[in-house]
């Protein structure tokens, strides 16, 4: 297998990537593509955290001293659109652009200039959505959850901008999707059944459906806003007969995929990396497949769940109550499939698995502070607090963003045929491990204590578990300017990748030669 | 390498016995503002107990698992000399671990089942109140007795919040009027908005509902303990939303009573004060008070606005140009616009003063006066 995998033709010896600007403006290759998308995903990750900043100065003690409420505003809408659409959900694109071709035994992607477009649609996208901040009526201040009438007849001009910069976005995942699915079903190497395929390659696969699935109903609703702001429809407008809970229903059926988007390719890294680590094959590799189907279809069904204090009829209180439990039981699985594969592994510790392993905690407790929200009545209180403020954060920073510093640290060698620094990354780990629970952790007792979400000031027996949460923000913050370092140290100046980077690593991309050659498995490899 | 994974080995361990540890010590300690709230009444009491039984089941789960994990993380290391065994499933182990979460689900949902049903029963209520909810402050409609009036925060918390807060009684958590209500009864609240969505939460009573324009929600209380129970709006709704705070007061139903009957004929009194003309001076002490409490989250103290979204009075077209396009401004608002029409909400004094007060304040120096009668005749 590995004699074909490394076997380079002749006439592609010499095809390098085309030189200086052109390379990325024109790129079609999976591996240019994909680093385009990680750098991108990695600036707006500081975007987002800068806003995030600014967030955990002004909460830092009672009072207004930095900001005025409506930037307050801005700052956390800005913070949610920018790390969900600009950070996390172009990372993994990033990550699927490389890795599932190298995973696969593909060439390439599918369709490589389409995914070019895709590519390049998304700072288009971004710049309109960040220009906002300097037009008239300044960037948008309703929340990353945009609740009609606030972003329709209330908000500024600029929310047309916000519209149309969504609209690219959702073009943009859409065409990163079925690229995705195409590389997946038609270019795998002979012999690769689907249920031989590595864990991340299936939990993107399904990641692209849900993504097919419900970006064009976000395209939908913000139509129907733009619509209702400049063409007189009354969708969401209740005085002209239209519905403003209508928004929340479209929304919604979007936003709970959505969420799973962003966490699904989370669990196939981890699910790639601890049997490298613990030496010892994924435990229950097919209930782990049928599980992420299950939590994906699941995720259609369940959006009622985010509107519990609306006032739903109660038997729609009800059967979203019970629809949002049954999630927990695919999650169960995945997380004892993950402590079974550990168990009675033979485990090092390098920074990818430190990740991994921290991810299957925290985002472990994320997940019960899920299902205790699924309970519809405990919802009642626990509903728009920092409780869900603590919950969603849990699997979104220790969880999907740990999973990608995991991700990068465990295939990075491979992408620049350089190691990174082991030690720096143990350090970047255990800063990033501890600062994110002084951040977040102390969000349940606040929100528990009745602490809403998304004030920019707070009755003062809040005051001391804020000052502790901004202390841990920053820090949190500041470690992640670490990564940079390490990653682009190891750019520069790492050691080369040895032939064997990790050495329970199993998988075609752990046969191809080191350093990587510009075109990878240009002959098909054989998986039996 | 081995001395230094073990050392990593119990950071790693006290990382994660660290987490389940604060959960248990915050139900240990579970003073108010580390848990939440047993409330006051019988809803809040039953939420707050399957709250509190999530929460042990989720810490018993996550004692388990992560118990597992630790040993695991502890024992089957490499530099332990650890072999890794080569077992990849298990099916009786795997539905063992479907079907006890699946089953301890159901045990959690009957509970909930309950509680639900019971929150949603609004009927047989002894009285009805409407909620409504504005940019940025609720409006208390009292169904069965000719009385109405809006709750804002208070002037001692707006005052000083952009100041030095600490030493402010009940900051961001009190208001100008409470809503008041009886001991022992079930109350029955409508609750509705009037621009955006925003939420009523008074976390003592146990639940919260989204106030929706154009939808009327549902929502009870019955509250035996006469006290003070506070809250906050928890849907964002716009500039300040955080600060248009909830104060419940509850009385016992004689002391009621005798609220009501003393509201009623403070708001006879008001109206009635408008029949005589009133001197300059009275209307921009007036204009002032009622300026502060109404106008100023949008338009500012210092009358300067928050350019482009609220305009400033301080030189203002509007303020600043005929009395007659000042007064209909204020009375009917600006449709599709945060300006409300404040004809429904202030009489016709408050309305004259305030709108002599802008014409006067803020370096306008217009001179001129408008008197309760002129505002009678432009309703
Ligand atoms: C919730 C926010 C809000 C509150 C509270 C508010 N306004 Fe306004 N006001 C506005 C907005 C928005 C406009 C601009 C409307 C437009 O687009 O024409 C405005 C405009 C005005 C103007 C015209 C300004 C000018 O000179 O050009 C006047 C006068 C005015 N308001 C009076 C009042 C008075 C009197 C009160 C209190 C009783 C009040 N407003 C309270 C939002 C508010
Ligand atoms: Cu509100």
């Amino acid at each position: 297998m590995s004699t074909t995998a490394t076997a380079v033709e002749g006439e592609h010896h010499h095809h390098g990537p085309a030189k200086g600007i052109g390379r990325w403006l024109f790129a079609t290759n999976h591996k240019d593509i994909g680093t385009m998308y990680l750098w991108t995903a990695l600036a707006m990750f500081f975007l987002g955290g800068a806003f995030a900043m600014v967030i955990r100065m002004e909460l830092f003690q009672p009072g207004l001293q930095l900001v005025n409420p409506d930037w307050f505003n801005r700052m956390f809408t800005m913070h949610g659109l920018v790390m969900v659409f600009g950070a996390i959900m172009p990372a993994w694109v990033g990550f699927a652009n490389w890795q599932i071709p190298l995973m696969i035994g593909a060439p390439d992607m599918a369709m490589p200039r389409m995914n070019l477009l895709s590519y390049w649609l998304l700072p288009v996208a971004l710049l309109v959505l960040v220009s906002t901040f300097f037009m008239e009526g300044n960037a948008p201040a309703f929340g990353w959850t945009f609740y009609a009438p606030l972003s329709t007849t209330f908000a500024p001009d600029t929310a047309d901008f916000f519209i149309f910069g969504v609209h690219l976005l959702g073009i943009s995942s859409i065409m990163g999707a079925i690229n995705v699915i195409a590389t997946i079903v038609n270019l795998r190497a002979p012999g690769m059944t689907l249920m031989k395929m590595p864990m991340f390659v299936w939990t993107w696969l399904i990641t692209a459906f849900l993504l097919i699935a419900v970006m064009p109903v976000l395209a939908g609703v913000v139509t129907m806003m733009l619509t209702d702001r400049n063409f007189g429809t009354a969708f969401f407008d209740a005085s002209g007969g239209g519905d403003p809970l209508m928004f929340q229903h479209i929304f919604w059926f979007f936003g709970h995929p959505e969420v799973y988007i962003m966490i699904l390719p989370s669990f196939g890294v981890v699910s790639q990396i601890l049997p490298t680590f613990a030496r010892k094959p994924l435990f229950g590799y097919a209930s782990m497949v049928y599980a992420t189907g299950a939590i994906a279809f699941l995720s259609f069904i369940v959006w009622g769940h985010h509107m519990f204090a609306t006032g739903l009829p109660l038997a729609g209180e009800l059967y979203f109550m019970y629809a949002t439990m049954l999630i927990a039981v695919p999650t169960g699985v995945k997380i004892f499939n993950w402590a079974a594969t550990m168990w009675r592994g033979s485990m090092t510790f390098e920074a990818p698995m430190l990740f991994s392993i921290a991810f299957v905690f925290l985002f472990t407790i994320g997940g019960l502070t899920g299902l205790m929200m699924a309970m519809g009545p405990a919802d009642m209180q626990y509903h728009s607090t920092y409780f869900i403020v603590a919950h969603f954060h849990y699997t979104l920073v220790p969880g999907a963003v740990f999973a990608l510093m995991a991700g990068t640290y465990y295939w990075l060698p491979i992408w620049c045929g350089r190691m990174y620094d082991e030690k720096l990354a143990k350090i970047h780990f255990w800063l990033s491990a501890i600062s994110v629970n002084v951040l977040f952790f102390p969000q349940h007792f606040v929100g528990l204590a009745g602490m809403p979400r998304r004030v920019p000031d707070y009755p003062l027996q809040f005051a001391d578990f804020n000052m502790i949460i901004s202390i841990g923000g920053f820090v949190y913050g500041l470690s992640q300017l670490m990564f940079v370092y390490i990653v682009v140290k190891a750019i520069r100046s790492g050691k080369p990748t040895p032939d064997q980077v990790w050495e329970g690593a199993k998988g075609l991309e752990w046969e191809l030669p080191n350093p990587l050659p510009f075109h990878t498995h240009t002959t098909p490899p054989r998986v039996d | 390498m081995s001395a230094n994974g073990n050392r990593m080995a119990r950071r790693l361990a006290w990382l994660g016995a660290l987490v389940p540890a604060l959960f248990v010590s915050q139900v240990a300690n579970a003073a108010w503002d580390l848990n939440l709230t047993q409330g006051v009444t019988e809803t809040s009491q039953t939420v707050f107990d399957i709250h509190m039984t999530l929460l042990w089941i989720c810490v018993v789960i996550g004692v388990g698992v992560f118990g597992v994990m630790i040993y695991s993380i502890f024992t089957h290391r490499k530099s332990k000399g650890a072999v890794a065994a080569q077992f990849h499933e298990s099916t009786t182990i795997e539905i063992i671990w479907t079907v006890i979460p699946t089953l301890l689900l159901v045990v959690m949902a009957i509970p909930s089942t309950v509680a639900l049903i019971d929150l949603e029963d609004n009927s047989a209520s002894d009285m009805s109140i409407q909620v409504v909810g504005y940019q940025w402050k609720w409006q208390y409609k009292y169904l069965d007795e000719e009385l109405d009036f809006f709750s804002n925060l208070a002037a001692s918390s707006r005052d000083q919040i952009n100041s030095d807060p600490t030493g402010v009684d009940n900051y961001l958590l009190e208001v100008d009027n409470r809503l008041v209500i009886p001991a022992g009864k079930k109350v029955r609240f409508l609750i509705t908005a009037n621009d955006v969505i925003h939420s009523w939460w008074v976390p003592d009573f146990g639940w919260k509902q989204d106030a929706i324009p154009g939808f009327i929600n549902e929502a009870w209380t019955r509250v035996e303990e006469p006290g003070i129970y506070r809250g906050q709006c928890t849907e964002l709704c716009g500039i300040d939303h955080g600060f248009m705070p909830i104060v419940v007061e509850v009385k016992p139903q004689a002391e009621y009573d005798a609220w009501v009957a003393e509201q009623k004929s403070a708001l006879k009194a008001a109206a009635a004060s408008g029949d005589r003309e009133w001197a300059m001076a009275e209307l921009m002490e007036k204009g002032e008070e009622v300026y502060m409490r109404v106008c100023v989250a949008c338009h500012q103290a210092n009358g300067q606005g928050i350019p482009p979204a609220f305009p400033a009075i301080a030189g203002g077209a509007i303020s600043t140009g005929p009395i007659k396009g000042h007064l209909d401004q204020a009375m009917n608002g600006v449709p599709g616009t945060a300006m409300q029409a404040f004809a429904a909400q202030l009489n016709d004094v408050e309305l004259a003063a305030v709108v002599t007060y802008q014409r006067n304040a803020f370096g306008n120096e217009m001179g001129d006066m408008v008197q309760p009668a002129d505002v009678k005749a432009a309703r």
